[in-house]
């Protein structure tokens, strides 16, 4: 595999020295002609100086024929723009770090589905180790789409009523409920819902404060 | 965004012709820029940010002007003007043509003062007369 990573920072050189150590093709594309020259020493000469956001570096680079392009520079915007015009130039796989995680959704709105947060990354572990929190990110999914787990407490508003009856955001299914017990259960029309459950829940990353209203009540930040 | 000379000779002529103009920069001191009679509003903030565009009106805005000194910045915050606020008119300075011919087959329009440089200044080198 032809791989091609814009970007000779921590990310991009140990990203590079990886992936050499198993069987594919690197180049790394990198600005400053000081870091290229001394990441180039250790990369087995695969690195080419120059600003990989303009098209005839690229070019140059062979980016026609590279099976995936990895833009991994410490600058969203200089991401979002090798990404642009690698996909320009007809590469099927693209790749970007994402240094603001608000700045995902912009990426996927220009097709770019793969992106890397460390920030968000780091996020998620915090999240899913408060147990205070309610409703717990369990895993992201393809397509916007992520796996959350819900707590219902005595005051929530679902208590009592099947799955069915309860109104949830679009695009949002409750998939598993795993009852106090610990005994998981597929949602169905005889099924009631019961304080501590906890419920497995598909939904959009948009849609959580609307879910969290749904299930747990309150004015829990409505997310519109 | 961006209030430099082009900036605000932009944002100076609109608010001069009626439109309510908003003109974001990251550093406050580049406002003195503007014409005296500037009526419109200043804002400092990152136009790359989300939180800085929703601030400065995109929402609700008709054109947006991305014209800061990076082509890479100017590009992202135009898209996301385009993409996440729905901005009908978006216009993109690239200075680097060839960026800017790209960047023109993905949804925006581009303007690059290097291109239209290059074509003024050649058409000067044409003594008046000959062809």
């Amino acid at each position: 595999m032809y791989v091609i990573i814009a970007g000779g920072g921590k990310v991009g050189y140990y990203l590079a020295r990886e992936l050499l150590s198993g069987d594919h093709e690197i180049l790394v594309i990198e600005r400053s002609s000081s870091r290229a020259a001394e990441i180039n020493d250790l990369l087995e000469g695969t690195v080419l100086q120059g600003d990989g956001c303009e098209a005839s570096v690229l070019d140059g680079a062979g980016i026609a024929r590279a099976d995936l392009v990895a833009a991994v520079t410490g600058d969203d915007e200089d991401n979002l723009v090798v990404c642009e015009i690698a996909r320009y130039r007809g590469v099927s796989r693209v790749l970007a770090r994402v240094n603001n995680p608000t700045n995902a959704q912009l990426f996927q709105k220009r097709g770019i589905e793969t992106t890397v947060s460390a920030t968000e990354a780091i996020l998620f572990q915090i999240e899913q180790e408060l147990p205070v929190t309610a409703m717990v990110p369990v895993m992201q999914l393809h397509q916007g789409l992520e796996l959350v787990e819900v707590r219902l407490g005595e005051t929530s508003p679902v208590v009592g009523r099947t799955p069915r009856e309860v109104l949830l955001p679009p695009e949002s299914l409750i998939a598993l409920i795993v009852d106090s017990g610990g005994v998981p259960r597929v949602p169905g029309a005889d099924t009631t819902l019961t304080a501590g459950d906890a419920l497995v829940v598909v939904t959009r990353a948009e849609s959580k404060g609307m879910l969290q209203e749904a299930l747990i009540g309150g004015a829990h930040g409505f997310d519109t | 965004m961006g209030c430099g000379r082009t900036g605000a000779a932009i944002a100076g002529q609109l608010d001069q012709d009626g439109h309510k103009v908003t003109v974001l920069d990251l550093n406050a001191s580049q406002f003195r820029r503007l014409p005296d009679a500037f009526g419109g509003q200043m804002a400092v903030g990152n136009g790359m940010d989300t939180d800085s565009l929703e601030r400065a009106g995109a929402r609700d805005s008709d054109a947006f002007i991305a014209v800061t000194q990076g082509d890479n910045r100017n590009f992202f915050a135009s898209q996301l003007a385009r993409e996440v606020f729905g901005v009908e008119s978006v216009i993109c300075r690239v200075k680097d043509p060839e960026r800017g011919e790209i960047f023109g087959h993905l949804g925006l329009q581009t303007y690059s003062p290097t291109s239209a440089g290059v074509e003024a200044m050649l058409s000067m080198l044409v003594p008046a007369g000959r062809t």
